[in-house]
Formats: structure tokens, sequence, C-alpha cells
């Protein structure tokens, strides 16, 4: 198994961190990991991405044009990446504050309301959570137990009451992930 | 203890570093390498082994603090990026001349000038053909991984001993700044004075207690004496291409084509060759891992086996020239790289191999060099 993510989005989405849990979560089921992050004029100019690669081989490239997933969360990063999703892979967007959205028939697009269920859960801090139970819904690459424990690795001890709140929103994430255009049933509920 | 952890690049070089027994680190913060000073100076590594870590005032102030260390016979290291390097390679140049050990990182962004923060391999002629002045080299190692960061550290400490001669560690903006697993060897403990004496009491300034004194200096104005330092280098510069040259082949057995390829670069292309194979195409990759010393054999070799070889480098064109030296001209030899900052992707790495190299198999190399002349 071999799962290729880009995860876009503006700085303080929690884009780099999503991507380090994923990464974390990755290692907890023994799996090889990497994470490359935009550290450059993008992310100064506001908007931020990071490659996550989660593998059963030794990873090649860290960096890569085409993924099979992309988690996209502003409208930049939909015009820079909807082309980056292999034909047959999967795009996931928050729809709130896109003005284009993706047009691709060869590939599986889902919306997610995370921007929305941030809120009304009163906590947008989780607002990148949410989005990870979504994708994790979509793609179970790693296991509910272990991006808990990869939780408990990427944030600090004394933040570790934060864990159920978090959970919580993974949960919500992953019953609020909706088909947008899929081309096949790879979503069952 | 060893420890699976997840971390950057530059983190992993600082963290081996404590761990590697070193006994001072002095910097000068500059993107894409400041998580080395950062994360050696939160992590107190004063209160762990004793290690000093300071942020000096300039670049070339912290290059003469490790010179100073160094003549000490204690373990000293300096990291920075492009722009600070240029300015460090006065020192390093006396660092050569007084055959000292000490070892130095750079975390490569784009040049020339401030250039660019994102990653780049331009500073490879800079690594490999001196950058400072006069008849020197540096063994150069190039990491492609998080794990090699940190492996490095150590492995260019043993090398800067056994030469008493500095080593770099050419690594760059996407090896320093991903993340990756990393096993962290555990803790060794700092030389105690006396065995540092006993290591490198022979030459280092330990204090003279009733020996002959020791004096470290790049400096010698008879000839005689100069040129027998000189010679004396060259001869270190020779055991280390006979003894600790460094490079990995991958799908190399029956490869048609091949793709040279250090650091991130190697990375990138690996894939390309995956990619590559899926096609058909029969290409492997030689990753050197010392730039110097450099796999000169082993590409002569394949020379006789390939039909075409693409050096693949962050820059406009520079490892390109030792590939064409080492298979002297035996096969057509051609560059391809992305510079300012832009990273190749596996499939541009592809194409560039298709179109410049397969493409153009059956026509003799000096044709080539002649039709781009004109």
């Amino acid at each position: 198994m071999t799962e290729e993510i880009i995860i876009a989005g503006f700085g303080g989405q929690g884009v780099l961190s999503m991507g380090k849990i994923l990464a974390y979560s990755g290692i907890m089921q023994n799996q090889e990991v990497s994470w490359m992050p935009s550290y450059g004029p993008e992310m100064r100019g506001g908007t931020a991405n990071v490659t996550v690669i989660l593998s059963d081989e030794r990873i090649s490239s860290p960096y890569l044009k085409i993924v099979d997933t992309a988690i996209i969360l502003n409208q930049q990063s939909m015009d820079k990446f909807e082309e980056s999703v292999k034909p047959g892979g999967v795009l996931i967007y928050d729809p709130n504050g896109i003005t284009t959205h993706p047009t691709r028939t060869d590939i599986n697009i889902f919306q997610i309301e995370g921007t929305k269920l941030s809120s009304e859960m009163g906590n947008k801090k989780i607002f990148n959570m949410i989005i990870l139970g979504g994708y994790l819904k979509v793609k179970p690459v790693v296991k509910l137990e272990n991006v808990i424990e990869g939780l408990k690795k990427s944030i600090s001890e004394r933040y570790h009451n934060l864990i159920p709140l978090n959970v919580e929103a993974i949960t919500m994430g992953m019953n609020n992930i909706v088909p947008y255009k899929v081309q096949e049933a790879i979503f069952q509920n | 203890m060893s420890e699976l952890k997840l971390m950057k690049g530059n983190e992993a070089l600082a963290e081996a570093a404590i761990r590697a027994g070193v006994d001072g680190y002095f910097g000068y913060p500059i993107t894409p390498q400041t998580e080395i000073i950062e994360y050696l100076m939160a992590e107190r590594p004063e209160l762990r082994t004793g290690m000093v870590v300071l942020q000096a005032e300039s670049e070339i102030a912290a290059i003469n603090m490790v010179y100073g260390a160094a003549s000490t016979g204690k373990k000293a290291m300096t990291s920075s990026s492009s722009p600070g390097i240029s300015l460090k390679l006065e020192g390093i140049s006396y660092l050569a001349g007084a055959e000292l050990p000490a070892v130095i990182v750079n975390v490569v962004r784009g040049g020339p000038g401030l250039g660019t923060i994102q990653p780049s391999q331009a500073d490879y002629f800079q690594s490999v053909k001196g950058g400072g002045h006069g008849d020197y080299k540096l063994y150069v190692l190039a990491p492609a991984s998080v794990q090699e960061m940190a492996d490095f550290v150590e492995d260019a400490f043993d090398i800067a001993f056994k030469y008493r001669a500095p080593v770099l560690i050419l690594s760059d903006g996407l090896i320093g700044q991903m993340m990756e697993k990393v096993v962290l060897k555990p803790q060794k403990p700092r030389w105690t004075n006396e065995e540092l004496i006993e290591k490198s009491g022979d030459w280092a300034v330990t204090g003279k207690k009733g020996r002959e004194r020791n004096i470290i200096t790049s400096l010698d104005l008879q000839s005689e004496k100069m040129e027998a330092r000189v010679r004396r280098l060259m001869k270190k510069y020779e055991q280390m291409e006979k003894e600790d040259l460094r490079f990995e082949k991958i799908n190399c057995d029956d490869a048609e084509y091949l793709i040279v390829a250090y650091g991130s670069s190697a990375r990138i292309s690996q894939k390309a060759v995956e990619l590559g194979r899926a096609k058909g195409i029969k290409v492997g990759l030689l990753r050197p891992i010392t730039l110097f010393p450099y796999p000169k054999k082993a590409l002569f070799e394949l020379a006789d086996q390939v039909k075409g070889i693409l050096s693949v480098e962050l820059n406009a064109g520079q490892m390109v020239e030792d590939v064409r030296l080492s298979v002297e001209f035996k096969v057509p030899v051609e560059h391809f790289g992305r510079t300012g900052g832009i990273i190749h992707t596996p499939e541009e790495i592809l194409e560039a191999l298709e179109q410049k190299i397969i493409k153009n198999g059956s026509i003799r190399h000096h044709k080539t060099r002649e039709s781009s002349i004109l």
C-alpha cells in the first residue's frame, strides 16, 4: 500500500499539523512516512501545503506532481492542485470560500463543510481534525486507534486533555463527508 | 537505546550531533537550516552532555570559533546555508591548511547572491572544487534522507579525525525541511580530557605540560615546508579516494540507461526510475554518497554497459562535468535540472531522459556536442 496525499490551504488552517498527525499515525502502524512542507515564499504569502506519503515500502521521492489524494482548503489551492490528482484518485474540499468548484470527471470528488462544522462545534482550531476525519472515512489508510496514538505523539503532553475533543472532531468529519462527483462506488456508508 | 522518531532533517542532524558527543556548535541563523540552531538551543545540550551551543555574531565569527575549538582537539561543528557558507569559506580554507578536524553543514538554497530560500544543489562546484582558496579539498557527504542527516554527523567526525581534515555535509532545503522516520543512536559521552590528549595530544593545543609545543597554523613561509604540507594534503585526498568512497547503485544490473543524482535529486530520480521501469525503460540510478571522493571508476565501468547518462541536479549543470570526466566521453552525457528553487518532478526527469538520452541514443556524443555548439 502506498498513499500519496497533498494537503493545501491557508496558513493557520492546520494544514502542516494535519499532515504531521497523519504521518505519526502511519508510524504507529509501522508504515514508512514522509512529510514535505512548502516552507518558501508561498508560506509567507498565506498559503501552505504539505505532501504526505504513507507506504509499506521505502519511499523514493518525497516531492510529487501527481498524487492519489488532494485535500484542498482554499481557492488558490484548488486552482493549483485539482490537476494533481491521479485519474481515479480522490479530491476532498471544503466548499467554504470556493468560487470555482472542481470540474474533473475522471476523479472522485467529496465535499466536507469543515469551516461550518468547526464553528458549530465552537472551536475553529479543530477544523483540520474534521477534515482529517472526512479523509479517513473515504481512505481508511490508518486506523483510528493509531491516529489517537499519533495525536499523543505530535501534541505536547500538556494538551493531551484535548485529545477527546480531537477525536470528536474526527468522528464529526467521518459522519459529514459527502460525495460531490463520484466516479465509482468507493464510498460506502 | 536507539529511538524511533518523526523529525525534520535539520532537527535529526542537531539531535545526532548531541548524541555523537560533539563538544561545540557555533552558528548563525539562515533559512532553510535555522531549525538546527533552534533545536540545539531548545534542547539545552549543555545540561545533557556539556556541549556548547553558541550563536555567533556572524558566519565569519562562527567558522573562526570552530577553527579555535578544533585546534584544541575538540569535536567542533557549524552549519549554514549557501550565502552563509560563502562567508565561511576563508575559515574553511584555513581549517584545511592547518589540518584540523571539523564538520561543516550546508543546507543549500538557491543562488547566486541571496537567491531564494527554496531547495537547490547549486553549491556543488563550491563544495567539491575548493570554494575557498588554495590546494585543498573537502570530504563531502551528501545525505538523501532524514536518517542520513542523523547518521552522517558521526560518520563526518570519524573521517574528520581520521584525516585531520574538515568534512562537509552537503544537504539542501528539501532534505533539511522534510520529516521522515529516523532511528536515533544512543548517547555517546563526550571525550574526557585524558581521552582527547591520547587521541590528539601529538598535534592539538591541549596545554603543553612537559612536551614540545604544538603549533596550529596554515602559514609556512619556507617554500619547501609549504610544498611538503600541500603534498601531505594531497596524500590524504588520495587515501580518501582509496578507503572512504561511498556510493549506491539502484537497478543498475540490467540498466541500458543511467541517471546520476545525489541528495534530494537522487530521491526524486528514484521515483523517475520506478516510473521508467513501469514503462519498460531499463533505467538505473547511481547515487554518489560522497561527492569528493567521486565514484569515477563505477561510472567509467557503467559507461561500457549503458547507452547514455543523464545527470540530474537542482542546478544549471555542475556535477555533469564530473560525470563526463569519469566516463571519458564513452557515452553521451546530458544534464537536467531546475533552478530558482523549483524542484523537478519525477515525471519531468523521466521526460528529460527520454528526450535528451533515449531519443538521441544513436547519435555519437561528439556529434551531439558539435550540434549543440552550432
